[in-house]
């Protein structure tokens, strides 16, 4: 649990002392010019932004957790190391590259290159199905193996925290085929820019969660 | 902070117009409407969760009467009634019903920043609902694990519903857990990005303070949940041993090795403690509101009230093992986490001086909702200090698993928050409904709740001095117990069912005034904040007519001195306030 209250505590002290900051030396029972112009936002971003970033923080705090259940349950005596594929550093490619691709799309949106979006989206879109397929081949090459679920926890954590990594990267491919969509039917930079930068993010937390877990993954 | 003019953040949000019947009251998307869903569901369970509780009174104030409950179905009711009223009916309540219906309202906003979402975050939780009561009438019936879902008896042989019931609640659950954190993205967005202008975050009502961070806490916490239940549905359907250790069950070596139950209750309570909070704090804050609203006053330490909201919610996430204290963790372990659990006693402690300072010398109106927010202080103050007791290792040991563990949390987070809600009813219903609610029998129904709650949770203590234990469905061998004990046990299910008729008087209160009531003022306790100076009551979709309003003070200008009337509205500006107010008197 230690590195989920790690985790928590720094996303806690993060929230709190903003939020103490706004108090602090503030009379609110005092009539006051300043306030009375505040616009209403706290923070200086649309609301798009601010919801993905609470959702990352949720998305930690699972991914965390997993984490902190891995190395509990990693110290009873039946646990016996996984040998993963090594498929896995093949996948690993595939995803930073879409992260890479994808932050490029980005640079080619924000700077309102309409005719980058669609090869952009393209390429970044396949090497993310690539890798979501990569691992599906992994979980076959284990399977053929006799590797199973059930047969040892490390190996049931490796289907798991592969399994909700993959899910939270199909979550984000629909958001991509929106964003494609968009892209085909003629939207020009300026509309996906948004959509493209917020995936962008998305993506860069995918492949930081990804890069934890397999390190994880094979140093036990 | 950047300027962004109200205009501008408006193009962010692409408010509709709903024509026809189904878009307005069926597929809506408007806050107010999905609160009243959220509410009424919410509801809808919370009955069936009471009349759970009464069928278990009636099996222990008159064992074997009613051939109807069998050991079996005693579980299954203690563990549905404890899982429903804990998340389908408060954490659903409170922040998708009231959440919704007030942080909009009283940030000044038009709506939730994502509507769409908001609306999806309804019906998913009522897909959630949904597979929960279906769980009540599959083969082998519901889950009968004790709402605490511990592993391995939850998902072995011998416990009611062990194959189908726990795999639907534990699918319910995830499914309850999505549908949150839809709205709760919605929520915490909304109160950082969408508030109206002049509303700064310390102008903001106790009530939004509460519920912003609750939310925080549930976005945070109810992932340890979600992780829990995944595990223990592999371990149960893909013969996975995250939780499992290997066991012999009817001589049979079971194919499960290693696996940690103490683990599922480190991810449970992980999850399990924060949630007192997740369902306190939107209470505390709501209670504040009323509270200072029908006292006439401006609410005590304003500001310290606000840190203490944050200061328990950290704290909230460094307590959980105290659940744990019984299950032979190391001494130093407990003595921290008994240390923790008496820290956060200290700004909870801080929340009702406060509450008791602010009826100091108020111009109290006992109308129904102060009764019920004063009556929430008296069983706070109660069970609140019970846990004090529980919270030291050595009182607990003896006291955990009877019937004072039972009394504790019912008084804390029990009957506590159920008052609140019924204060929160009964203070904004004129604003919801457009009518006056029967105070008579508003008053009827206070006085009879409390009294009958009292005399149900106030034996229980001492039934467990005693020894009685918690979740038997018959005394067994407890000879030690004097036959008053049983005594006691009949009269507490008199009272049960007492409170349980009760609540029709509220059912019939509520829904016959929506007919019959008195018309509504837009702002009948003459309250200060945003949601009661909207143009129209009800609020029309969009809430407030063409402008968004501006905020000119915090919500507690209560019987300012040298002013005519004992409250100014947060929108009204200096200027307007009709005697000369010099800025930065001392309320
Ligand atoms: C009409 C009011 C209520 C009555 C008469 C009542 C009665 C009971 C009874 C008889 C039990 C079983 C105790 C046992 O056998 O050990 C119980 C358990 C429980 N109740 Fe209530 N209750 C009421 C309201 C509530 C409310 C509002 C909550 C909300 C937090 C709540 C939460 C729980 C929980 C969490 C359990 C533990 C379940 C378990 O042991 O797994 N109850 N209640
Ligand atoms: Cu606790």
């Amino acid at each position: 649990m230690t590195i989920t209250l790690v985790f928590l505590a720094v996303i806690m002290a993060t929230v709190i002392g903003w939020l103490l900051r706004q108090s602090l030396n503030t009379q609110p029972w005092v009539s006051d010019s300043v306030a009375d112009s505040f616009s209403g936002a706290s923070l200086d971003t649309n609301s798009k932004t601010v919801g993905l970033t609470t959702f990352l923080a949720v998305a930690t705090s699972l991914f965390a957790l997993f984490v902190s259940a891995y190395t509990i349950r990693m110290r009873v005596a039946d646990w016996s190391p996984l040998a993963e594929p090594d498929l896995l550093w093949v996948n690993s490619a595939f995803l930073v590259l879409a992260s890479v691709v994808y932050h490029w799309t980005r640079n080619r949106a924000v700077a309102g290159r309409t005719a980058s979006l669609k090869p952009g989206l393209m390429v970044a879109g396949a090497l993310s199905i690539m890798f979501l397929v990569g691992q599906l081949v992994a979980w076959q090459q284990l399977l053929a193996a006799g590797q199973y679920a059930s047969s040892n926890a490390a190996n049931a954590f490796f289907y798991l925290l592969t399994g909700v990594h993959g899910l939270h990267m199909l979550g984000g491919l629909y958001v991509w085929a929106r964003s494609a969509v968009r892209a085909w039917t003629g939207a020009d930079a300026d509309a996906v820019r948004l959509s493209i930068e917020l995936c962008t993010v998305y993506w860069h937390f995918l492949l930081l969660v990804w890069v934890v877990l397999f390190g994880l993954l094979l140093a036990t | 902070m950047a300027y962004v003019a109200i205009a501008d953040r408006d193009h962010e949000q692409h408010l509709h117009d709903p024509q026809t019947f189904i878009e307005k009251y069926i597929w809506s998307q408007d806050h107010k409407v999905i609160a009243i869903q959220y509410g009424v569901t919410a509801i809808f369970v919370g009955v069936i969760a009471m009349i759970l509780s009464v069928m278990m009174r009636l099996q222990l104030g008159f064992p074997d009467s009613f051939s109807l409950i069998n050991p079996e179905n005693y579980y299954q009711f203690v563990t549905m009634h404890g899982m429903i009223m804990v998340i389908y009916l408060l954490t659903a309540l409170f922040l998708g019903g009231f959440g919704n219906y007030l942080i909009p309202l009283m940030c000044g906003s038009r709506d939730m920043v994502f509507p769409f979402m908001n609306m999806l975050s309804y019906w998913v939780y009522l897909l959630s609902v949904i597979i929960l009561l279906v769980s009540l009438f599959v083969p082998g019936g519901a889950t009968g694990a004790g709402w605490t879902l511990y592993p391995p008896q939850a998902i072995s042989d011998g416990t009611p519903g062990e194959s189908l019931g726990i795999v639907l609640m534990l699918a319910s659950l995830g499914v309850f857990i999505i549908a949150f954190t839809m709205g709760g993205l919605n929520y915490v967005t909304t109160v950082l990005q969408a508030r109206c202008r002049g509303m700064t975050l310390m102008r903001m009502p106790l009530s939004v303070w509460g519920i912003f961070v609750a939310t925080i806490l549930g976005l945070l916490a109810f992932p340890a949940l979600l992780v829990s239940a995944i595990m223990m549905l592999l371990d149960k359907l893909a013969h996975t041993s995250f939780f499992m250790p290997a066991m012999i069950s009817a001589g049979e070596q079971l194919e499960h090795t290693g696996g940690s139950p103490i683990l599922f209750q480190h991810l449970f309570w992980f999850f399990g403690h924060p949630e007192v909070y997740i369902v306190a704090l939107p209470a505390f804050g709501i209670v504040s509101d009323v509270l200072a609203t029908h006292a006439r006053k401006n609410i005590f330490g304003y500001r310290m009230m606000v840190w203490a909201i944050l200061a328990i919610g950290g704290l909230s996430f460094i307590v959980w093992a105290h659940h744990m204290y019984v299950s032979g963790m190391n001494p130093y372990f407990g003595f921290f986490f008994a240390t923790t659990t008496l820290i956060i006693a200290v700004p909870t402690a801080l929340k009702v001086y406060n509450w008791v300072l602010t009826l100091w010398q108020g111009n109290i109106h006992l109308r129904v909702p102060m009764l019920f927010a004063i009556g929430f202080i008296f069983t706070f103050i109660h069970g609140g200090l019970t846990g004090i007791f529980l919270g030291n290792v050595v009182i607990d040991l003896p006291l955990s698993d009877t019937y004072f563990v039972v009394a504790h949390f019912h008084m804390v987070m029990g009957v506590s928050p159920v008052l609140v809600v019924f204060a929160a009813i009964y203070h904004w219903y004129p604003k919801m409904t457009g009518r006056m609610f029967n105070e008579t029998l508003g008053k009827w129904h206070f006085w009879m709740t409390l009294l009958g709650t009292y005399s149900i949770y106030l034996p229980m203590h001492y039934l467990g001095f005693q020894g009685v234990p918690r979740r038997y469905f018959a005394m067994g061998n407890t000879d030690f117990l004097p036959e008053s004990a049983q005594a006691l046990n009949a009269s507490i299910t008199i009272s049960a069912i007492f409170v349980a008729l009760t609540q029709l008087i509220f059912f019939y209160n509520m829904i016959t005034s929506l007919r019959n009531g008195k018309k509504a003022d837009s702002n009948p306790w003459g309250a200060t904040t945003l949601e009661w100076q909207t143009p129209d009551t009800p609020p029309k979709h969009g809430n407030w007519g063409h402008d968004l309003p501006e905020v000119h003070r915090w919500a507690y200008d209560y019987s300012v001195p040298g002013q005519e009337q004992d409250f100014v509205p947060q929108n009204v500006p200096a200027s307007e306030v009709p005697v000369g107010r010099d800025h930065g008197v001392h309320h």
